[in-house]
C-alpha cells in the first residue's frame, strides 16, 4: 500500500510538528508512505470565499501529485472535505472521482482502513476535543449532537488507546470555534467571539491542551490563548497519539 | 415596520451587537437553551430521523407537483365557500388586503403572526394607506410597540429583555414604571389585546399548512390569538406564500410533530387550528402569494429552501445568529435560512448573507424538512461572486491567491516570506489593520516548513 501525504499548506507552513507527527505516525504504523513536494493548497480558501472557479489550478495540481498513490491521507477534515465535495476535472472526470474515493483524513484512515486496535501512545494530561465542524459533519467522523443517533467519534477511539490520558467533559460538546477560513477577517467580531467562548469551555473544564483533527480550528483557538496569556497549549491529534 | 439598517451589512451591524458582550452573552445563552430543549425533545422520539426524512420527501413531492397541488387547494376552498385570491408579488398583496378593507369600510385590522406580511411589508403600507393595524402574537406586539422588526421568525422579541419590555409597556400601555415581571406584563397585554379583538371587524393570520386535499388550512399559536381575532372578526384574511401547500389531511401529522419540537422543544403547538369555511354572513378570503418564490423553485440548488416550515431552529442553533442577532441579517427572515431565501429577494442587497456563516452545518441537522441549508449557502457566495455582487480587491486578491497555490514555486517563495515577515517583522501582520489581531495572536513562525524539513530528513 503506497500512501501519499498530503500537508495542507498553512500546516506546511505554520505547523510542520502536526504534519511531521502524522508521517512518523503511520511511518510506526507500516505504511509506506510519501510527501509529493509540490503540492500547495486544496483551493478552499477561493472557493469558500465564492471563487470555486478560480481552483482549477489547485485541483490539476492536486490531480497530478497524488494521482498515483493508492491512498492519500491529509492531516484535516476540512480540507478533505473541500477536495471530497470539490474535486473536479473537466477533460477526465473520472480522474477527479477516484482520487477523491482514495482520500482520507487521518484519523478516519487510521481507524477505517489500517483498523488500528491499539497505539504505544502515553499522554498523562488533561484534554479537551475540539469536534472540528467539516470533519464532524462533513465527513461524520463523529456523531453530531443534533441528530438522534448512536454516539461514536473515530478521533475518540484513537484517543482512547491512549495512556494516562483524560479526556475532559465540554459543556457545549460540537459548537464551532468560528474560524471559518476568511470568515475569520471577514467577519472578525463574531469569529473572535466564537473563539473566545471555545475556549472559554475548554478552560472552564480544566483542559491543559485542546486537541482535534484540523489545525485550521486549533490555530484559531491558539490566537485567543495567546492573547489572553493562557499556559493552555494546542496539539493536532496526530502529535498526540504519535507522543513517546 | 419599516426598513432598518438596509444600508449597511452583516458584519457591520454583528460588530455594533458585539460592543456588548454581557448581552451577546445573554442572546447566545437564551437562545442555546432553546437549543438544549429541542434537543430533549427530539431525544424522546426514536425515529426522529424517519419523521425528517418523511417531511422532506412529501414536501419534495409538493414542490414538484405545485401546480397541481394550488389548483387542487383552490378548487376545494372555492367550494368550502373560502375567497380565493392570487398574488404576484408583495405589491398586489398589499393591494389585495386593503382592497378586501376597503369594500367593508374597515380602518383598523388585528393581525397574528405572518412572516409573509412581515415580507410584504404590509403593515407600512397599510399605515401609510389609513388603516391601523395592531399584531396580536406577544412578541410581535413587543417589537411593534419598539417599531422594529421581528428579530427571530418564531421567537420576535428574543433580543429584549424583560427589562427593556417593561420600558415599552410603561410608555405605551401605562404599566408601572420599572414593573418587569413577566406574568405582570403578559396579563396587561391580554386586557390590551381582548379590547382588540372585540372591536376589530378583520383579522388577518398567517397560514402554517394549506391542505390541497380539503381545501383547508392550519394555523398554529401558542397564544390563541389567531383563533380569537378570526373567530370574533367579520372578515378574515388568510396570507400564505405558494410553498405552504401539504397534499393531504394525514400528512399534516407528520410536519406538526416536528414543527414545535424543533421551534421550541414542546411536543406541539398549543392550538393548531384548521379553518375550512366561513361563519354564516362572515367572509374567509385566503390570499396566495407567490413573491419570487416561483423564481426561487426554477433554481435547482436553492429549489429545496421552499421546504422550510417556519421552525426557527437553525437560527436557535446558528453559533453566528446567536451571536450577532437577528436584526444583523437586516431581512425580515433572519439566520441561516434568511440568508439563502434572500438572495433569491435581491441579489445585490442581501450579497452578504451567504457569508454570514462558518459552513458549520449545524443548521442542516437540526432542519426538520433537512434543507441542505450549508451547501446552498456555499452555492450561493459562488452565484453572488459570478454576478459581480463582491468588492473587487477581494476579486484582486482571490485572483493573487489563486496564481501563488497554482505554482508549487509561487508558493514555496510566498509561504518562505509569509514566515520571514511574521519572525522578523510581526508587526507588519500584528497589527490593527489585520482583523485577525484585533483578538487574537499570530502564530508563531516555525523556522522551517514541513516541506523543508521533509527534503533534509527523508530520503
Amino acid at each position: 500500500m503506497k500512501v501519499g501525504l498530503f500537508i495542507p499548506c498553512y500546516v506546511d507552513q505554520f505547523y510542520p510538528g502536526a504534519a511531521i507527527a502524522c508521517l512518523q505516525l503511520l511511518e510506526k504504523l507500516g505504511v509506506d508512505v510519501v510527501y509529493p513536494k509540490n503540492q500547495t493548497c486544496c483551493g478552499q480558501p477561493m472557493a469558500n470565499s465564492g471563487f470555486e472557479h478560480l481552483t482549477g489550478g489547485c485541483n490539476d495540481l492536486f490531480i497530478k501529485n497524488f494521482s498515483e498513490f493508492d491512498y492519500v491521507v491529509g492531516p484535516s477534515g476540512s480540507c478533505v472535505l473541500h477536495l471530497k465535495e470539490h474535486l473536479h476535472n473537466n477533460d477526465n472526470p473520472e480522474i477527479a472521482t477516484t482520487l477523491s474515493n482514495k482520500l482520507y483524513e487521518f484519523t478516519s484512515f487510521l481507524t477505517d482502513v489500517l483498523k488500528v486496535k491499539s497505539l504505544p501512545a502515553r499522554f498523562p494530561h488533561k484534554v479537551g476535543v475540539h469536534q472540528s465542524c467539516h470533519g464532524q459533519r462533513g465527513l461524520h467522523l463523529s456523531q453530531m449532537t443534533e441528530l438522534v443517533a448512536p454516539e461514536f467519534s473515530k478521533p475518540g477511539s484513537l484517543l482512547n488507546m491512549v495512556k494516562d490520558i483524560e479526556l475532559v467533559h465540554l459543556n457545549r460538546k460540537d459548537e464551532c470555534c468560528g474560524f471559518g477560513g476568511t470568515f475569520c477577517v471577514a467577519e472578525e467580531a463574531v469569529s473572535s467571539k466564537m473563539g473566545k467562548d471555545r475556549v472559554e469551555d475548554h478552560l472552564h473544564n480544566g483542559a491543559e491542551y485542546i486537541t482535534g483533527v484540523d489545525m485550521s480550528c486549533l490555530m484559531h483557538m491558539e490566537g485567543i490563548l495567546h492573547r489572553q496569556g493562557s499556559k493552555v497549549k494546542v496539539l493536532h491529534i496526530a502529535e498526540i497519539l504519535n507522543g513517546e | 415596520m419599516s426598513e432598518i439598517q438596509n444600508t449597511t451589512n452583516h458584519a457591520d451591524l454583528a460588530e455594533v451587537f458585539n460592543n456588548d458582550e454581557a448581552r451577546v452573552d445573554w442572546h447566545d445563552e437564551t437562545l442555546w437553551w432553546i437549543r438544549s430543549k429541542r434537543d430533549v425533545a427530539v431525544n424522546k422520539i426514536s425515529n426522529w430521523e424517519v419523521l425528517r426524512e418523511t417531511a422532506s420527501q412529501i414536501k419534495h413531492n409538493v414542490l414538484s407537483n405545485l401546480n397541481n397541488y394550488l389548483q387542487q387547494f383552490e378548487g376545494n376552498a372555492i367550494a368550502n365557500g373560502i375567497i380565493v385570491h392570487w398574488a404576484a408579488d408583495a405589491t398586489e398583496h398589499n393591494q389585495i388586503v386593503l382592497s378586501i378593507l376597503r369594500k367593508h369600510s374597515i380602518g383598523q385590522m388585528v393581525k397574528s403572526k405572518s412572516m409573509l406580511t412581515e415580507e410584504c411589508h404590509l403593515n407600512d403600507f397599510l399605515e401609510v394607506n389609513g388603516i391601523n393595524v395592531i399584531d396580536s402574537d406577544l412578541g410581535e406586539r413587543i417589537v411593534q410597540l419598539a417599531k422594529e422588526m421581528p428579530s427571530h421568525i418564531v421567537l420576535p422579541c428574543i433580543h429584549k429583555k424583560k427589562e427593556e419590555i417593561g420600558e415599552l409597556f410603561h410608555q405605551h400601555l401605562g404599566t408601572p414604571a420599572g414593573n418587569a415581571d413577566p406574568q405582570f406584563l403578559t396579563e396587561t397585554a391580554r386586557q390590551h389585546l381582548r379590547d382588540t379583538f372585540l372591536t376589530r371587524r378583520a383579522a388577518l393570520t398567517g397560514v402554517n399548512f394549506a391542505i390541497a386535499e380539503t381545501g383547508e388550512f392550519v394555523v398554529c399559536t401558542n397564544e390563541g390569538n389567531a383563533d380569537m381575532g378570526a373567530h370574533l372578526a367579520d372578515v378574515h384574511i388568510a396570507s400564505m406564500g405558494i410553498e405552504k401547500i401539504i397534499p393531504e389531511r394525514k400528512h399534516l401529522g407528520v410536519f406538526l410533530r416536528l414543527l414545535t419540537r424543533s421551534a421550541t422543544g414542546q411536543p406541539i403547538t398549543t392550538y393548531s387550528s384548521h379553518f375550512k369555511r366561513p361563519n354564516k354572513g362572515k367572509e374567509m378570503h385566503i390570499i396566495i402569494v407567490d413573491n419570487g418564490r416561483s423564481i426561487q423553485l426554477g433554481r435547482e440548488d436553492f429549489r429545496n429552501s421552499l421546504k422550510c416550515i417556519r421552525c426557527g431552529a437553525c437560527m436557535n442553533t446558528c453559533p453566528v445568529y446567536r451571536r450577532s442577532g437577528g436584526h444583523s441579517y437586516h431581512n425580515a427572515i433572519s439566520g441561516p435560512i434568511g440568508s439563502i431565501l434572500a438572495p433569491n429577494l435581491d441579489m445585490e442587497k442581501y450579497a452578504d448573507l451567504p457569508f454570514a456563516s462558518t459552513l458549520c452545518g449545524s443548521c442542516t441537522n437540526v432542519c426538520p424538512v433537512k434543507i441542505d441549508i450549508h451547501q446552498q449557502l456555499y452555492k450561493w457566495r459562488q452565484v453572488i461572486v459570478k454576478n459581480g455582487y463582491v468588492p473587487a480587491a477581494k476579486t484582486a486578491s482571490m485572483k493573487i491567491m489563486d496564481w501563488t497555490l497554482s505554482s508549487p514555486t509561487a508558493y514555496h517563495t510566498a509561504g518562505k516570506a509569509g514566515r520571514l515577515v511574521l519572525k522578523y517583522a510581526p508587526f507588519m501582520v500584528n497589527n490593527k489593520l489585520n482583523p485577525w489581531y484585533k483578538h487574537r495572536d499570530m502564530p508563531e513562525p516555525p523556522k522551517e516548513s514541513f516541506g523543508e524539513w521533509y527534503k533534509k530528513n527523508r530520503k
